[in-house]
């Protein structure tokens, strides 16, 4: 059952940075094709770095938690550090092992913020592939 | 559908010939209607070929090439006679459902369909039935005309006489939803569509597998199914058409093996059914596939589908137990096949989909290749339970049990 310890489940059910901003800078909504999953991420940046951050959507467990954890871990970094994150950080935050199809969902958040900050559309790991 | 005299299915016999169900507990294999698990006379037919006369077909002179050919041509005549097609050259071997279907779409559909000629469809198709015809409709300027369903899931047969019109060329539909089980009416839908001079495509993939289908008494145009779908293997499928489109079709795909003779500008082409299976086929894949017919025919499909119908009862009566749960499609038995899709309220179908899976249960979650249906019924996704011959009542409670369990775990604060 370690698919769905505590911590997700946590992440899930009382999410951080849950919502939207008013007038964000950056704001980019996405979908995973293969299962429906929608996740919008908005940003407030100063000084090159992510003063606010919300998240916002519908997803399975996997994706709105990691969602969840991704902000956290966001807020006040600089823009330069959030892009170097890797799909390794977001498995390490995760905590449990995922096939494939989860995987995708576990990245979704990360795509968004990627794809809306950079410009960078690939999925995170597939990036030179 | 016959109303024929059998036995019932014997299914614990018929579970010692799938090594997968082996384990203890045994896996709960539910996402027949994604693809089924394969007997061991099928892999036992594709290692005898492998092992003892593994060879190309149709051109080697020696002993091994011609019992590849005569094999691979005998599994064409066993599926000619599982559908009672009236001649066994009609039968394409093809990759699988959606390349048949591909392959209607741009040799007929290529020849035969004008701009503004219309392609009538329902909005339960999957995937492989529709976006094959939005290819065709871009490429012809021909319009794409679609047939709601109810909101018990059933096709609005009322509306058919509205949308078939002179300008129906071609009406391609699902026998059986992969969502939601239901059997549609095709035969009234063929007749319906003769009768305004369209060619009906009929989507079998759901529906060879489970009940006995005679292309003669539909009188359908064009049908289509996959092998991995009834007990073969993968990358094997068929096309049937009827003669007199087939031979009047141009080629699909040009290779060796398609052709008569060739010149260094032209080609002449090759009689039925080698004019549509150009390069080297899935040799070993048909000889299975006609032993899976072999297999699903002395299990007997009258009794496969009266199983599937008892399990999809019981199915029915302990999911309305869970409270939370919405079922969609019909909700008679009899107005669909094995397959229950639902959702569980306030729990996403991959969390369902997770849960069951610790629980040693395969399920399917998500939009199955029919995204307009999702938009139809509201939903993101929803998640799918099918059933096949080799499906337990212990699996059903398994299920039940699983789908509790998940319950419990996903809305544990929200009570």
């Amino acid at each position: 059952m370690n698919i769905y310890q505590e911590d997700l489940l946590d992440h899930y059910e009382n999410p951080s940075n849950y919502g939207t901003l008013p007038n964000p800078d950056i704001s980019h909504e996405e979908d995973n094709p293969l299962c429906g999953d929608q996740i919008r991420i908005d940003l407030m940046v100063e000084d090159d770095k992510i003063k606010e951050v919300r998240f916002s959507g519908h997803g399975c467990t996997i994706s709105l938690a990691a969602a969840s954890m991704l902000t956290e871990k966001i807020k006040g970094k600089s823009l330069e550090e959030v892009k170097q994150l890797s799909k390794d950080d977001i498995l390490d935050m995760v905590g449990i092992p995922l096939g494939p199809v989860r995987l995708k969902c576990a990245l979704l958040a990360l795509k968004v913020l990627k794809a809306g900050a950079y410009g960078i559309h690939a999925w995170p790991g597939e990036e030179n592939e | 559908m016959h109303a024929a005299h059998f036995r019932p299915l014997d299914v614990e016999s018929i579970r010692k010939d799938f090594p997968i169900f082996a384990t203890e507990p045994p896996l709960a294999f539910l996402d027949n209607a994604a693809s089924t698990q394969t007997p061991r006379p099928v892999v036992d037919a594709m290692d005898a070929y492998y092992d003892t006369y593994r060879s190309n077909i149709h051109r080697g002179i020696y002993r091994i090439s011609e019992e590849a050919t005569e094999q691979y041509e005998r599994a064409r005549e066993k599926v000619a006679q599982l559908i009672n097609a009236p001649r066994t050259r009609q039968v394409i071997f093809t990759r699988n459902t959606t390349e048949s279907i591909n392959l209607i779409a741009y040799s007929w559909g290529t020849a035969n369909i004008q701009e503004g000629d219309e392609i009538v469809l329902t909005v339960m198709e999957h995937h492989s039935n529709l976006v094959p015809w939005q290819l065709l409709a871009q490429r012809t300027g021909a319009v794409l005309r679609f047939l709601e369903i109810t909101d018990e899931g059933l096709l609005d047969f009322t509306q058919l006489r509205e949308v078939l019109t002179e300008k129906t060329k071609l009406v391609a539909m699902g026998h059986v939803s992969n969502v939601l089980g239901t059997i549609n009416p095709i035969q009234s839908v063929i007749e319906a569509a003769h009768a305004v001079g369209a060619k009906v495509v009929v989507d079998a993939a759901q529906s060879v597998p489970h009940f006995h289908v005679d292309v003669q008494q539909l009188d359908c145009d064009f049908l289509a199914f996959s092998g991995h779908k009834m007990c073969g293997p993968t990358g094997i499928g068929v096309l049937y058409g009827k003669l007199e489109f087939l031979e009047e079709m141009p080629p699909f795909l040009g290779g060796g093996s398609m052709i008569r003779s060739v010149e260094r500008d032209v080609s002449s082409y090759a009689e039925l059914p080698a004019k549509f299976e150009a390069g080297t086929p899935s040799i070993a894949e048909a000889i299975g596939l006609g032993h899976a017919v072999d297999y699903i025919t002395q299990a007997n499909l009258a009794a496969i589908h009266v199983h599937e119908q008892e399990l999809l009862k019981y199915a029915h009566q302990r999911l309305k137990e869970i409270e939370g749960i919405t079922l969609y499609g019909p909700s008679a038995p009899h107005q669909k096949m094995g397959v229950i899709s639902f959702n569980m309220e306030g729990i996403h179908p991959h969390d369902v989909a997770g849960v069951l899976d610790t629980h040693g249960v395969a399920i399917r979650a998500g939009h199955h290749c029919a995204q307009p249906l999702m938009k139809r019924l509201d939903v993101i996704a929803t998640v799918r339970a099918s059933f096949y011959l080799y499906n337990t009542i212990e699996d059903v409670d398994r299920l039940y049990d699983g789908l509790c369990r998940a319950q419990k775990l996903m809305t544990r604060r929200k009570q």
